[in-house]
């Protein structure tokens, strides 16, 4: 059997008297798509953020399955080695794409830097790897030399998931991705990340307040609630048979589709 | 003698409704039965007696509160206990052994009919042509029009959804198959056609678990009826 890709032991995050996340343990598995799901302010992205080296959780310990098999505690990464692992074999998108774009570079060149990252130095080969990742994400070859502030919301969003991919990480965490877009643009970019997702075999941790995209999406589900886990499972046994209170009214407050 | 495929032992389950002052509702208990290779076992009595409940536990899809429900791949020496297993076993289990027609199809937004019932093939390895031209073999035999084939199902029909819920359901060989009522939508001539396809898998010893309303279907393909009336757990009540 595999061994998980990350590991999360009793994570505690406080931000002073105000608890982010509390005593959160999870597994991450090669492969899978695991949704993290509760209401604003449920500690959700805080989680996130402590997984992805992002912040510094106040207690607990998060590891990670380097490419040479060995499991490393990532607060024993030196900051070099933190940032090439997430340039590398780590993807980030963020909700807002301006957070995870260079606005004012070319749509090409955004791509471009991740491959560069790597090692990559030819400029044609770089230019030609672009373009078919543009192509992966449905923007269209002549838009390459544009910059992402000319670009529609669904667009920036497609460049940002084009610029995380490009390395083929092993795990990408995803903020709210299909978050403040409009429904049918949601849906196109639903699509395209699950069928990247599933043709790269990539592990996938997910936040979402959003019932339908963990659905859509996930494998498992963890449901948070004022910085705890209260529910895990297979997603769609935890919408068809939620067992926590909060769980029940999450589900119960979406309408039937 | 033959080992079951499945096999379910006193099972439990009731339902907590939170929302409605902690309502404690049991629906199933002390289920028992067995399903052998070959053999079409239907859950049978009155609706509200808990027979989806029962298909949806041996899915994984409703926690079980007590009891086990054995699971063995024909190839596997030891069956997994579905009702403590973690869930990425029980995900393994879906992938390998049981699958599950719903009664209602989950369309994925912008995915293609023919794509929809050939994506359980690509997800097992096989070359994308050759997944579709499986799919294209089972629409056509459940009498789907071509022109459907590129459209997502979405805007289909209740009865053209539950051919092509049928099609992704049956195109795997999955050893253990349950269905939950494939055929209530479907008119007389096609619901001969999904007799016939189940007849055709429970002679390649696929052992099968549903639930049919439909009593000339149900005469057709049942082996054997098991009344989950003695199950119920309202029977007391």
């Amino acid at each position: 059997m595999t061994s998980p890709l990350l590991s999360v032991r009793d994570l505690t995050k406080r931000y002073g008297d105000r608890i982010g996340c509390k005593a959160v343990s999870l597994d991450v598995w090669p492969g899978e798509v695991l949704a993290i799901v509760g209401e604003s302010g449920s500690g959700k992205t805080t989680l996130l953020n402590c997984m992805a080296t992002r912040l510094e959780p106040t207690s607990g310990s998060v590891s990670y399955r380097m490419r040479d098999g060995a499991m490393r505690d990532l607060a024993s990464l030196g900051e070099a080695e933190r940032r090439l692992l997430m340039r590398t074999d780590w993807g980030f998108v963020h909700q807002h794409a301006a957070d995870g774009l260079r606005m004012r570079v070319s749509a090409g060149a955004n791509v471009g830097e991740r491959l560069m990252a790597v090692g990559e130095r030819h400029y044609g080969q770089i230019r030609d790897t672009a373009l078919d990742w543009l192509g992966r994400v449905e923007i269209a070859a002549d838009r390459i030399d544009d910059r992402p502030v000319a670009f529609s919301g669904g667009m920036r969003q497609r460049l940002q998931i084009a610029r995380n991919l490009v390395t083929a990480p092993r795990l990408v965490f995803m903020d709210e991705p299909t978050g403040g877009l409009d429904v049918s643009v949601q849906a196109r970019l639903l699509d395209l990340i699950r069928t990247l997702v599933a043709e790269m075999g990539l592990a996938v941790v997910i936040v979402t307040h959003d019932l339908a995209v963990a659905r859509l999406l996930s494998q498992r589900m963890i449901v948070m609630q004022r910085g705890r886990v209260i529910e895990t499972g297979l997603t769609d046994r935890v919408l068809d048979d939620p067992q926590h209170a909060y769980t029940q009214l999450l589900v119960a407050s979406i309408p039937e589709s | 003698m033959t080992v079951p495929l499945l096999s379910v032992r006193g099972v439990r389950k009731s339902f907590t409704m939170h929302l409605r002052g902690g309502v404690h509702l049991p629906v199933v208990d002390d289920a028992r039965f067995d399903v052998l290779s070959g053999e079409c076992v239907v859950l049978g009595g009155p609706s509200g007696v808990g027979k989806s409940s029962i298909l949806r536990m041996v899915y994984g899809n409703y926690a079980v509160d007590g009891g086990a429900i054995l699971v063995r791949h024909p190839d596997a020496s030891e069956p997994v206990d579905l009702a403590s297993a973690e869930p990425r076993a029980i995900i393994e289990l879906r992938r390998s052994t049981i699958g599950y027609v719903s009664q209602f199809l989950r369309a994925i937004p912008r995915v293609a009919a023919l794509d929809v019932v050939a994506a359980p093939l690509i997800e097992r390895g096989r070359p994308m042509a050759a997944a579709r031209d499986e799919a294209r073999r089972l629409l056509v035999q459940l009498n789907l029009p071509e022109t459907l084939f590129g459209l997502p199902p979405a805007t289909f029909s209740g009865g053209e959804k539950q051919r092509v819920n049928i099609a992704r359901g049956f195109i795997t060989d999955h050893p253990v198959l349950l269905l939950d009522e494939p055929t209530a939508s479907l008119d007389a001539y096609n619901r001969d056609v999904v007799s016939g396809m189940i007849e055709d898998k429970l002679a390649k010893g696929t052992a099968i678990l549903g639930i049919f309303h439909d009593e000339v279907v149900r005469e057709r393909v049942a082996t054997r009826i098991v009344d989950v009336s003695a199950f119920s757990a309202r029977r007391a009540a």
